[in-house]
């Protein structure tokens, strides 16, 4: 048996450690490890209940609007304004967000990801994206033309930047959404820009990204069958004014699609550097131990009525095509009918990538509808006092799966701040009953040729884990 | 032609959130392509030897680089660190490789020739640091003070720093290294950072009327939202952000003042008015800069 340990796994967002086991060509025991601590829920703690609308983005530098919109969800419900947020202000913060899911997916299948499958020998960018290299199956014509996209995919990503920042005044950590809305009123020319920009993306999403992704699923159809979980959850996004989610809330345990049930989360930190028990996360805390003997994770382990879940575009994917709007459904179809795939098996290493690939070419046209819809210089947020006491919760599926915030008020100030993020569901440790988390699940029993640092790599990254996230 | 002597780079993340690092990915002109394969100034090019998010190795040949690195290019490699330095129990609230953060900055700053401490995380703790500091985080400069460490530290703070910000330093370092001895009392080159927002802020002519936006959506100056414009020394107003479309307070959102040393803690929370006898130290200081 053989020993190896990844630190740092590179080409994530963060700093995580992986160690894997292998005996008999297959890894036999996986463990992930978050190797950072920054404690930013206890530095959210006695302050005015606002900074946590600017303060809690900080988490992810990557991701930041996902924290930007799960705090204004959870201070929207606190100071009562959900109900009267103006269709401008849903739409906005719809638009700002879905521009940086789509600068998310494009950076994370080309810088990301794509490496662990390409061959930079003999081109300008051999220094950089030099590794061992083994299993490399694209034509050289193939590999030269992914290589020049990922320098394109370089412009498009930081297009895609420029999209937030035009109603979200800067990226990354945006400032434009609020509670009770935004805080830019669109004006034509800001819509203009936008809608021009996003026709550049566009473009590049449905004419270059899926094809690569298409291509690559070409090239390595056995990944479909590895790194696979098959138990998802999603607590749904982008609400439209009507105020249904286009991503719908749900889970899929032993084959049966369910809607959301905000009580089965609870978390726990039996391996994780933590004091204290298993508990909902409104009533949750984070109390580092960093001498905990049994742990080996700053990552808490959260749990959906009991089960170690997967989190991110598998799963929305999944749950979009049975609960979501039927476009949805049909986009869905047609892309996996091209990968000869099913919906099973997007809960895979190369699932992942084609559901991103899914999912931003729809975002993209929801986009074009939403910026049609917004009222040129109207409206955009409603003014709010701060209540000194008060709860909120605000949940929204994030570029890399469910997000959750959960803070409570007391005396005009916050009491009392939880996340739980994407990469904490799938980067989490063992729980109490020995469950392994997700990706540990994911990389357990994958056959490997050698130490198994290429496997494991491709595995984990399908997952686009965020370690800044996963652990605040 | 003269041959281009290349310069190289050692990006070093700590306690972060990875922003600095996508914000420099918004460079325009030069853009990030540029960055990693052209001449950043004639004769001069940057070579990024280690970048967590980027680099195509992994693991333990990632860290194999950075040794290579600190014995090859002993003394001239520069080190750009990103992030906080946690240096509360022993380290072990962050680690790479098993190392604490801490103990891998030292080991590349003592062989490095310069450090540019990226980001407000990196330059003055930052986010991290915030009361009640948690993880014991520190900036570099803060680090290598308790840990006499001789190593120039250039500060590029901003949360993130603008992309303009970080080449604009590197172009001076590499072009004309003795611009070191240029920086403001808070480790700046004084040419990157050189006035308030207040300055040059578009609703400088609402706060000459006494117009105040009293919400978000409103017009009018957002000092009352609890703008720290007057007190920030940035180039935000005249940059502009992700080529050149908007920025905060453009966007009706008051400046947080993310790239001063305060940042995020203040004499006020980041919506409240700063009272003027609170402010005036930050004030002085980023006068006194010019």
């Amino acid at each position: 048996m053989r020993q190896v340990t990844i630190d740092p796994i590179t080409r994530i967002e963060g700093h995580l450690r992986v160690e894997i086991k292998v005996e008999g060509g297959k890894i036999v025991q996986a463990r992930c490890s978050g190797a950072l601590f920054r404690g930013l829920e206890i530095i959210l703690l006695g302050r005015f209940p606002l900074d946590a609308q600017r303060i809690t983005p900080r988490i992810c530098g990557v991701c930041p609007v996902a924290h930007a919109t799960a705090a204004a969800l959870a201070l929207d419900t606190a100071l009562g304004v959900e109900e009267n947020i103006p269709q401008n202000g849903w739409l906005l913060r719809n638009l700002i967000y879905a521009a940086n899911w789509l600068h998310n997916h494009v950076l994370h299948f080309y810088h990301l990801a794509l490496p662990d499958y390409l061959d930079p020998k003999g081109t300008p960018l051999a220094g950089l994206l030099a590794a061992e290299l083994g299993d490399r199956r694209f034509s050289p014509e193939e590999n030269q033309t992914l290589l020049e996209h990922y320098a394109l995919a370089l412009e498009v990503r930081r297009k895609a930047h420029e999209l937030v920042a035009i109603f979200g005044g800067k990226m990354p950590h945006e400032v434009g959404i609020v509670p009770g809305g935004v805080t830019q009123k669109p004006g034509l020319a800001e819509v203009t820009a936008f809608r021009f920009r996003l026709r550049e993306i566009r473009d590049f999403l449905e004419n270059i990204y899926v094809k690569d992704v298409l291509l690559l699923a070409a090239r390595y159809p056995d990944y479909f069958a590895l790194g696979r979980v098959g138990r998802l959850l999603s607590f749904g996004a982008f609400p439209e004014p009507s105020r249904t989610r286009v991503f719908p809330a749900g889970s899929l345990q032993d084959g049966a699609v369910q809607p959301l049930d905000c009580e089965g989360i609870a978390e726990e930190v039996a391996r994780s550097w933590y004091a204290g028990g298993a508990g909902h996360p409104r009533a949750g805390q984070t109390e580092p131990d960093p001498y905990k003997a049994e742990a080996y994770s700053w990552i808490k382990a959260p749990r959906y009525k009991g089960k170690a879940l997967e989190v991110g575009p598998a799963a929305r994917v999944f749950l979009a095509s049975h609960l979501g709007p039927g476009d949805f459904a049909k986009l869905a179809g047609e892309l996996l009918s091209e990968a000869r795939i099913s919906l099973e098996q997007l809960s895979s290493a190369m699932g992942r990538h084609l559901a991103r690939a899914i999912e931003a070419l729809f975002l993209a046209q929801r986009m074009e509808t939403w910026l049609a819809e917004l009222e040129i210089n109207g409206p955009v947020a409603v003014p709010f006092g701060i209540p000194s006491e008060a709860t909120g919760q605000g949940l929204t599926d994030a570029p890399r799966g469910a997000l959750g915030h959960w803070l409570r008020i007391e005396r005009g100030v916050i009491a009392h701040y939880q996340v739980i993020s994407p990469t904490t569901w799938n980067a989490s440790p063992r729980d109490e009953q020995g469950q392994p988390g997700p990706i540990e699940e994911a990389l357990e029993g994958t056959p490997v040729s050698g130490d198994g640092l290429l496997e494991a790599g491709r595995i984990v990254r399908s997952f686009d884990p965020c370690l800044a996230c996963a652990v605040q | 032609m003269s041959e281009t002597r290349a310069q190289a780079v050692v990006w070093f993340q700590a306690a972060g959130c990875t922003g600095c690092s996508i914000s420099l990915m918004n460079a325009d002109y030069p853009n990030l392509k540029n960055l990693l394969l052209d001449e950043l100034v004639p004769g001069k090019a940057l070579i990024l030897r280690f970048h967590a998010t980027l680099m195509g190795l992994t693991g333990q040949p990632a860290l194999e680089v950075l040794e290579r690195v600190r014995e090859e290019e002993a003394g001239a490699y520069l080190l750009v660190v990103e992030g906080a330095i946690p240096t509360g129990e022993d380290g072990r609230f962050g680690r790479v490789g098993d190392i604490p953060m801490a103990e891998r900055v030292r080991e590349l700053a003592l062989r490095s020739a310069g450090v540019v401490a990226l980001g407000t995380c990196a330059a003055y703790g930052g986010i991290p640091a915030g009361a009640p500091n948690p993880t014991s985080c520190v900036g570099v400069g803060e680090f290598f003070r308790r840990e006499g460490i001789g190593i120039p530290v250039i500060n590029v703070p901003g949360c993130p720093p603008h992309p303009r910000w970080f080449v604009e330093t590197v172009a001076q370092l590499i072009f004309n290294p003795s611009a070191i001895g240029q920086l403001d009392e808070v480790g700046r080159l004084r040419s990157v950072y050189p006035g308030l927002i207040h300055e040059n802020c578009p609703r400088r002519a609402d706060f000459d009327v006494g117009r105040f936006a009293a919400s978000f959506g409103e017009a009018g100056c957002l000092l009352k939202l609890g703008c720290k414009g007057p007190y920030t020394s940035s180039r935000c107003p005249t940059h502009r952000w992700n080529g050149g479309v908007n920025w905060c307070i453009e966007a009706g959102h008051p400046c947080l003042g993310c790239c001063e040393p305060e940042f995020p803690d203040f004499p006020a929370p980041l919506f409240r008015k700063v009272r003027a006898e609170d402010a005036a130290a930050f004030y002085r200081r980023n006068l006194c800069a010019r």
